[in-house]
């Protein structure tokens, strides 16, 4: 992969076969994970009659998940009362399915976009912005499955079995950063 | 800063808890980059790079910075869009 660069209103890159396989294998595991938090939203026969949709009132149990659709309100700490359970409860529920829509819409614009055998990605700036939270959410992902801490290495010694991922979360984070910026003109 | 054209009155109003201001809360996290940052606050509120770049470095060294404020409903509005962007967002009555 070569870094992103900017021309106008247009974003390139390149991308080799196993980069755009990993990338695309990565974004789709999120992708069906968001799926299936949606499919257990509740149905209601009013909200097919409304268009209102609600979605669950509690958080996620995977971690991942988790991370991805954040509390409107710190609820782990001490000052957390029942007030703001129950307003992030409601919050949650109103904002969750919009939320929903928006992430698997990014990770869509990727997949569309990122050529399956390798090749030339070319992005408007809109599908570039798209890229950015698909690229972020997979790295909040991959980094809350390692436990990225701000002092994570580089490397990992060989025998950790996180390591070969560790390698791809860098990488994510190389081609998002790159793509920052690309976009800012930044990289002068 | 612009100059008001009219002179406004300060008002003592009897400020309850419904009253006061909301806070959107941006919390510091190991994964999301600094330019990422950065570049979220400026594309959804509209910062100047440097005021950007200020709230990014109090959300790193400080753990949280607020980045906007005012009723209910357009902080929620402003957290759902940093969820959106994987910001780790909350929002909070000001204290």
């Amino acid at each position: 992969m070569i870094p992103w660069e900017r021309v106008g209103d247009t974003v390139t890159t390149k991308v080799d076969r196993q980069e755009s396989a990993v990338l695309r294998t990565v974004v789709q595991q999120i992708d069906e994970m968001l799926k299936d938090r949606q499919a257990e939203a509740p149905q209601d026969e009013l909200a097919e009659l409304t268009g209102i949709r609600t979605g669950p009132t509690t958080a996620p149990d995977d971690p991942i998940l988790s991370r991805l659709l954040p509390d409107f309100h710190r609820l782990d700490n001490e000052d957390a009362d029942k007030q703001d359970r129950d307003s992030a409860a409601a919050l949650r529920s109103l904002h969750e399915p919009e939320l929903l829509d928006l992430k698997t819409g990014v990770a869509g614009v990727l997949l569309d976009t990122c050529p399956p055998g390798g090749g030339v990605v070319e992005l408007s700036l809109e599908q570039a912005d798209a890229w950015l939270s698909a690229l972020n959410d997979v790295r909040l992902a991959l980094g809350t499955t390692l436990g990225v801490s701000e002092d994570m290495p580089d490397q990992l010694p060989d025998d950790d079995p996180r390591a070969p991922h560790l390698g791809i979360y860098h990488w994510l984070t190389w081609m998002q950063e790159s793509l920052v910026a690309a976009l800012t003109g930044a990289d002068g | 800063m612009s100059t008001p054209v009219e002179r406004v009155e300060p008002v003592a109003a009897e400020f309850t808890a419904e009253d006061k201001p909301w806070q959107a809360i941006v919390w510091n996290d190991p994964v999301n980059l600094m330019s990422y940052v950065t570049y979220v606050f400026q594309k959804l509120f509209g910062y100047s790079r440097e005021q950007a770049t200020k709230l990014m470095l109090d959300v790193h060294h400080k753990g949280r910075a607020i980045v906007s404020s005012g009723s209910k409903e357009k902080v929620e509005g402003d957290v759902a869009k940093l969820h959106a962007a994987g910001l780790w967002a909350t929002m909070q009555h000001e204290s």
